[in-house]
């Protein structure tokens, strides 16, 4: 019997082995990296947002929402975009320019809370949901259910009983949102609970911290970063719907809905549509780059595309 | 198979009768003025017996009662502020068919051009030029449709299309129902969402399909390339597509709200518009309601379709959504 003799367990023993010299968050940027078209939107973005969020504080700038008058009292109405109005002013004769960037800095503010409260509710059940298996009826038929009605009808519907505001739109965005997040987390969880590698590593005594960081995390990250960045355009879009059909942000909180919303009178008017135009240049720049940026990071964070 | 198309429905109807409740009870949350035509003007008593003649001074739950039974005789109430007094199944019965025109022709649309796309695009990633010109393109029109938000882009269909078809012809300012014209930009508009959904995934599908070993093998039969994209790729890459059919009946829905009240097609859409800037309650619950009923029953026929047509799904006790 003296062949074998019982190893004592060194974890790092073990794992000199593991160890391929593979970190998923390397490989992830490397790929992304890699993809021209996403890294130049993702430039564009980060310039774009450092942009909004700078721009009150920069030299030369007018206020948002104040109302310009001539040296005679006479209030600047429609002025075509000039030296000194870059953007023009709109027909109540406030500067276009920065009132873009404040309605750009709410909206992204209402998408970026819609990702977060998404993302952080949606992980929550959803890892409650694939783990706890008495909770799985419930949540699936829950799901069932919203899965069925659009979330324009809800967002109408929730608009129409609340006072218009910010909360207001970020609640009716999300409150049916992270339920498509927690889906599919739940798939994720589900399909990778008992794969075999994660049997191998729980036989094998790997903590369930490590497994869950390093075997589990990887293939939730894409999903959750893909959501959040399909969050913000979303949001920024319904914003825009709601304000049309009347149930939006008021008039004193400039938002990309508003600004669109009001450029629409100015539609049929040739020389005024510069008022519709800059708006929606700006937030169609937005929501591509972040459609497009979602598209190429979801690409790069799949662990199936990390074969060298 | 029958199993479980009706187990299927069922789950219909109950999301049905949970959503129907769940809409009526949201709008008990609104202040009443929404059920009076002329609220500021009422004297309280007035008002007291305005609400007791529409019987919303019952208990919420009694009131829920009452509006089920009226629901399953069909009748939907009366509008408040929009026509005064006048039965809302019959508004919507005179909306309804312009939408569905709408809708249908929309729907025809982004088939007929959204599938002969996908196939190009697809021809074109698979061929032989370095360039992929075809497909660069087409991929470069998906990301626009997708990127953009659906009320940005019609504005700018609105916008440019007028002047664009004016030199043409005289295309009518206000929408004329009769006039065929006045139908070519709102409908243009509405299936622009559908068409780069098909198109993009019918070209996903038909790449990832070109490499599958039975196409390497008709090819090494020396079936025609032709023959073999219309008789094994293209048939077999329809089938995932059916999976969309269901979110595009409801990106229909949703965006004839928009596109119909910015062209004022005289649909129910632009009616929703209408009667939630008046506060019309009885009106927003009765819309909301059938547009939910409606989106219920697209994804029911989606998941229907998908089950009759790919016979790879499996029916186990499971059901076969999951």
């Amino acid at each position: 019997m003296d062949m074998f003799a019982r190893a004592p367990y060194r974890p790092e023993e073990a794992e000199k082995t593991a160890d391929t010299g593979y970190s998923y968050w390397r490989c992830t940027l490397r790929i992304f990296s890699k993809n021209k078209v996403g890294m130049f939107f993702f430039v564009l973005i980060v310039t774009l947002l450092t942009f909004t969020f700078i721009q009150p504080y920069l030299p030369a700038q007018k206020q948002a929402l104040l109302i310009y008058n001539d040296d005679g009292g006479k209030v600047l109405r429609n002025v075509s975009p000039n030296d000194e109005f870059w953007f023009g002013t709109n027909s109540i004769g406030q500067d276009l320019w920065s009132m873009v960037w404040a309605g750009t800095r709410t909206s992204l503010l209402i998408g970026f809370a819609v990702a977060v409260i998404e993302a952080l509710i949606g992980i929550t059940a959803g890892v409650l949901w694939g783990y706890v298996r008495r909770l799985d009826f419930a949540f699936t038929e829950l799901y069932n259910i919203v899965d069925n009605i659009p979330q324009t009808l809800v967002l109408i519907l929730i608009s129409y009983i609340m006072r218009p505001g910010v909360k207001t739109i970020i609640i009716a965005l999300s409150i049916t949102g992270w339920l498509l997040t927690a889906r599919f987390i739940r798939n994720q969880v589900v399909i990778l609970r008992d794969r075999d590698y994660n049997l191998a590593s729980r036989c094998l005594g790997t903590p369930t911290r490590r497994i869950i960081m390093r075997n589990l995390m990887p293939y939730l990250v894409s999903v959750v970063a893909m959501r959040m960045a399909m969050a913000i355009p979303l949001a920024v879009s319904n914003e825009v719907f709601v304000t049309y059909i009347g149930l939006g942000l008021p008039l004193s909180t400039p938002s990309l809905g508003n600004l669109v919303n009001s450029g629409i009178d100015k539609i049929m008017e040739a020389g005024l549509r510069y008022q519709l135009i800059f708006p929606t240049m700006v937030l169609s720049l937005v929501t591509i780059s972040f459609y497009i940026i979602g598209n190429a990071f979801a690409d790069a964070s799949d662990p199936k595309n990390h074969t060298e | 198979m029958a199993r479980y198309i009706l187990k299927r429905m069922l789950r219909s109807l109950i999301t049905l009768v949970i959503v129907v409740s769940a809409v009526f009870l949201l709008l008990r949350l609104m202040p009443v003025e929404g059920y009076f035509n002329n609220y500021d003007k009422l004297t309280s008593t007035q008002i007291k017996v305005g609400l007791m003649n529409q019987g919303l001074d019952k208990p919420v739950m009694v009131q829920l009662a009452n509006f089920w039974k009226q629901i399953l005789k069909g009748d939907l109430g009366v509008s408040n502020r929009y026509r005064i007094n006048y039965p809302i199944s019959k508004v919507i019965a005179s909306k309804m068919p312009v939408s569905l025109k709408f809708g249908g022709l929309a729907f025809m649309i982004s088939m007929a051009l959204g599938l002969p796309l996908g196939i190009l695009m697809s021809k074109s990633a698979r061929g032989k030029s370095r360039l992929k010109l075809g497909d660069k393109l087409g991929t470069l029109f998906v990301v626009m449709i997708q990127g953009v938000p659906v009320a940005i882009y019609t504005l700018f269909i609105l916008m440019f299309g007028t002047s664009l078809l004016n030199m043409f012809m005289r295309i009518p300012t206000l929408f004329n129902a009769d006039n065929w014209r006045s139908w070519i930009l709102p409908v243009t508009a509405l299936s622009m969402g559908n068409l780069a959904l098909y198109a993009m995934w019918l070209r996903r599908f038909m790449v990832d399909e070109s490499s599958k070993d039975y196409v390497q093998l008709a090819r090494a039969k020396g079936v025609p390339p032709a023959e073999i994209s219309r008789r094994h790729i293209f048939r077999n890459a329809m089938i995932p597509l059916v999976q969309y059919f269901p979110t595009s009946v409801v990106a229909v829905l949703m965006g004839s709200l928009y596109v119909e009240s910015l062209f004022s097609v005289p649909g129910m859409g632009g009616l929703l518009v209408d009667v939630i800037k008046r506060q019309d309650n009885t009106m927003v619950q009765a819309l909301v309601l059938v547009y939910s009923a409606l989106s219920i029953l697209g994804v029911l026929v989606g998941d229907i379709l998908m089950a009759l047509l790919d016979p790879r799904v499996s029916f186990g006790n499971k059901g076969g959504t999951r």
